[in-house]
């Protein structure tokens, strides 16, 4: 699979990164050597097996409806970069 | 250009609604915190909620449990087994960068919702799919000028989403599936049913194609409709936008659009194209889980009879009008209080008058719900058989017996019988009374023999001023035929 410039900007996107030049560069060839991993794991011949989604074979796992606090609202915004003394806060996502 | 209905009825509107209802659970989805409206900011949080690395999402029982009552009510396929899903999209108010979801088996698929289209017909529309996720935190853009704020109460909030199929021909139809939909959950007491709250959220997938054509028109998305009214005039708005467009051979974008209620008009909120990439993949920190028929059918009996059930037996069985049982099971505290009136009384009817007219009023008036209504059921129901033993007036029932009840809540037929109230059919009371209004009244007596039979209502009238209401007014009439006929 080919990393082009257009790939990168879309995952950025996604994520809402941005690259300059250089960056570009550098998460260029970072996914390329992903990728190019990822194809080696591809060679694999994994014909007639279930996917692995799991790490045990338990199902229902389930939690009574029974509520608790365990995060004080100081503790939740303790550790936000900007926040005051209610919410986090953030750039602007919409224009006024 | 003015849309002419010549023009409109040339086209017929395609209308798929996806329906967020919010779960009455008392934990969040994946996490213990509480799932509550209304509280401060970023109190009802945890580290799960909170989206912090190394946490693990634990699934609760009663999502699933209200899940199955929605499949279960519209006759939905329950899915034995289930699996989750990661919607991957990044936003401020999605801590992990992920919506836990059910993408490829939701809770359930198949059922309808029955409406009645514009000829009064039953009209079946078909459900997708009812698949359970969480709900995102809350953006806040306009408290602080410079900065959004995030609240995350709401984050992990339980939701089920339920998508019809797009057999929706009309707002109309829109707006009568949505009323069903919210009495629903409301009786199955899921969800609180409350749109202005966002406790239920509507998403409009609508498009136009010319009767008869064989192909869907271009589909939009419609978001931000917070009351039913709302969704029926932002699916009317769009379906005129759409005709216009394509009178005018213009092309309809594939898009997302925000209603706004102020204007009654959409805006494009963002092109599909390029927001969507959801990246789905299985979610591997919630096990799957399995629902045996055996647990099913446990659900099923927890579950109240439901408004449609009801609508057809007082309709068919107690013979009351479809205007009566539709106001009757319009909420499901109306109609189980009237369901235990009828356990006392067989007179349907008449119960049905108590509880839709002096009743509803009375609670319309106080602004208090059926909880806090003082007369039991029972008692009502006494009320009704008071006055088809012909031991009170229905007017005296009403005026004084009513409001003693609310006043004092108690057997009606003693109240009665302390205020002296109880109807007298002791003839020679009657007749005392009704030799009265004779001596005071000769001339009406008079014209009442000559043939003016209309004259009965004032002499009846007379005749219950002097008893206080309290004489059988067959007795009287007859009383009354008998002495002066």
């Amino acid at each position: 699979m080919e990393i082009t410039n257009d790939l990168i900007e879309h995952i950025a996107h996604l994520a809402r990164l941005e690259f300059n030049g250089e960056e570009n560069e550098r998460i260029k060839a970072d996914l390329e050597n992903i990728i190019s991993f990822v194809d080696q794991l591809q060679k694999v011949d994994t014909e007639g097996l279930e996917p692995l989604v799991y790490m045990t074979e338990e199902i229902n796992v389930l939690r009574e409806d029974t509520p608790a606090v365990t995060v004080t609202q100081e503790e939740a915004l303790k550790n936000a970069p900007n926040k005051d003394s209610d919410y986090f806060k953030i750039p602007k996502v919409l224009k006024g | 250009m003015e849309l002419t209905q010549e023009i409109r009825d040339k086209y017929q509107p395609v209308i798929g609604l996806e329906v967020h209802a919010q779960m009455l659970t008392k934990t969040k989805a994946y996490s213990n915190d509480i799932n509550e409206y209304g509280a401060a900011p970023n109190t009802n949080v945890s580290a799960i909620s909170l989206g912090h690395p190394g946490t693990l999402p634990r699934m609760n029982k009663q999502t699933i449990n209200y899940a199955i009552k929605m499949g279960l009510a519209i006759g939905s396929e329950i899915a034995e087994y289930q699996s989750f899903d990661r919607k991957n999209y990044f936003y401020p108010d999605l801590p992990k960068g992920y919506q836990i979801t059910q993408d490829i088996t939701p809770i359930c698929t198949g059922g309808e919702v029955v409406i009645k289209d514009a000829e009064g017909n039953e009209k079946g529309i078909r459900i997708t799919r009812i698949h359970m996720e969480e709900d995102a935190g809350k953006s806040i853009h306009d408290i602080d000028p410079f900065n959004t704020l995030i609240d995350l109460n709401r984050a992990g909030v339980p939701l089920i989403e339920i998508v019809s199929e797009p057999d929706i021909a009309t707002s109309q139809e829109a707006y009568d599936y949505l009323t069903e939909i919210r009495k629903l959950v409301r009786y199955l007491d899921i969800c609180d049913g409350n749109m202005e709250e966002g406790s239920l959220r509507c998403d409009a997938n609508i498009s136009v194609m010319l009767k008869g054509a064989k192909e869907y028109g271009q589909r939009v998305e419609v978001k931000n409709m917070n009351s039913i009214r709302n969704v029926q005039r932002a699916i009317e708005h769009e379906i005129e936008r759409h005709i216009i467009a394509i009178e005018k051979g213009e092309k309809i974008a594939q898009e997302t659009r925000n209603y706004n209620a102020l204007t009654n008009e959409t805006t494009a909120m963002r092109s599909k194209e390029a927001a969507n990439d959801y990246r789905f993949f299985p979610e591997p920190d919630l096990q799957p889980i399995r629902v045996t028929q055996d647990h099913i059918d446990k659900v099923k009996e927890g579950m109240p009879p439901l408004p449609n059930y009801l609508f057809k037996r007082y309709t068919n069985e107690l013979k009351l009008s479809e205007y009566d049982a539709g106001i009757l099971t319009d909420q499901k505290e109306i109609a189980l209080y009237f369901e235990e009136v009828i356990k006392t009384t067989s007179n349907y009817k008449s119960a049905a008058n108590w509880v839709m007219g002096d009743m509803k009023s009375y609670l319309n008036a106080q602004a208090i719900p059926v909880s806090e209504f003082q007369i039991t059921p029972e008692q009502l129901g006494e009320l009704v058989n008071l006055i088809d033993e012909g031991k009170v007036s229905h007017n005296l029932a009403s005026q004084k017996i009513f409001p003693a009840m609310l006043e004092n809540p108690g057997n009606p037929e003693k109240i009665a019988a302390d205020n002296d109230w109880l109807q007298s059919n002791d003839g020679n009371e009657i007749e005392g009374f009704l030799d009265e209004v004779i001596a005071e009244n000769p001339a009406e007596v008079e014209r009442f023999k000559n043939g003016e039979k209309k004259l009965m209502g004032f002499l009846m009238g007379q005749l219950m001023k002097k008893s206080r209401g309290k004489a059988d007014p067959k007795m009287a009439t007859q009383l009354i035929n008998k002495k002066l006929g």
